[in-house]
């Protein structure tokens, strides 16, 4: 069945503490390539049928108002995931 | 909508209950210790029962799963409270405690929202507060400029608002109660509660209902010395709404 991915991050203004931590833990571990992290949230919406504009509306209203909070996030990416091999869900 | 109370002890307080919700009953009891009636309302119900004021309560609702206060914002009581709150001057009072005033946020009653503590703990204690509006409907018992101890006990938060938010809280008098010394979580501008425009609706991270009885307390009242548990600093918060319903 498709699916539609929506991507959520913090705003840029906003100090993201985890991905602060996480930043501090990778260079522990040997990455030392990265200078900043930050975490954002990745949803699937799964469709009965076909992706329609109108679907595709509802997803992107969804993110707005649900999925994520716009003092604190933004919606980064609201699109059709390509079709996967078959059998995978 | 609402009938009249006359008497403190006809004041009725609604108090909601979430999956979830961990401080209802203590909201209830400073209710009831401040001198008014509590009212126990659940998330899903559409009826507020005609109560004259409500308290959001901490604890964690629907599981905080996706944000604190994203889901429970749509519950059908929250609709409810977010149509009667929006009223100007004489709409219904509500209190938002700690998840309840991540809820509101959310709900869009107040500006702002809460993030994770800037240093990632969850961090509990004794938190000394200035009372920075006396003019709300939860903080008349209050005068501007005096300080309180209550509880605060989270992970989530430090409150954030774009720049241009901040400056009209500030503006407008709607900083009601903000952090003294250090700051506990790297709240802007150190920021603790605020009001909605018209004063009505308050919110704040810090529990007052945990500050409502002698023995049972914090061990310290910004008001000075006083015995083991013996801080009760937070009861004002209780006793001002029934005031106001009152007159």
């Amino acid at each position: 069945m498709p699916r539609i991915v929506v991507d959520v991050m913090p705003k840029p203004e906003i100090l993201d503490p985890q991905g602060k931590a996480i930043a501090g833990a990778l260079p522990r571990l040997g990455f030392t390539g990265f200078t900043g992290v930050r975490q954002g949230k990745r949803f699937e919406l799964t469709v009965a049928g076909e992706v329609t504009e109108e679907v595709l509306e509802q997803a992107r209203t969804a993110a707005s108002t649900l999925l994520s909070n716009p003092v604190i996030e933004d919606v980064t990416r609201v699109e059709v995931l390509p079709e996967t091999n078959e059998g995978e869900q | 909508m609402r009938p009249e109370a006359t008497t403190l002890d006809s004041v009725r307080v609604g108090i909601v209950t979430f999956p979830g919700s961990l401080d209802d009953r203590d909201a209830a009891r400073a209710v009831r210790l401040a001198g008014g009636i509590s009212v126990p309302l659940w998330h899903g119900e559409h009826d507020l029962q005609g109560v004259d004021a409500v308290v959001v309560p901490g604890g964690f609702s629907y599981g905080d799963y996706l944000r604190a206060g994203a889901i429970s914002r749509f519950a059908p009581l929250m609709e409810q409270i977010t149509m009667a709150a929006s009223g100007g001057r004489d709409a219904l009072p509500v209190l938002g405690i700690c998840n309840g005033f991540q809820v509101l946020t959310e709900a869009h009653l107040l500006p702002g929202s809460m993030i994770k503590n800037n240093h990632l703990h969850f961090l509990c204690r004794d938190q000394r507060l200035r009372v920075e509006n006396s003019a709300t409907a939860w903080t008349s018992s209050y005068a501007a400029g005096d300080e309180i101890i209550i509880p605060l006990k989270n992970q989530d938060g430090q409150f954030v608002a774009d720049e241009r938010t901040l400056d009209e809280l500030e503006g407008e008098g709607r900083v009601v109660f903000r952090y003294v010394g250090d700051n506990p979580n790297g709240s802007r501008r150190d920021i603790a509660g605020i009001s909605n425009a018209a004063g009505n609706v308050v919110g704040l991270m810090p529990h007052p209902e945990h500050a409502v009885e002698a023995g049972f307390g914090p061990d310290s009242s910004a008001a000075g010395q006083v015995g083991v548990r013996g801080g009760t600093d937070g009861l004002g918060i209780f006793t001002s709404v029934l005031k106001k319903l009152v007159n």
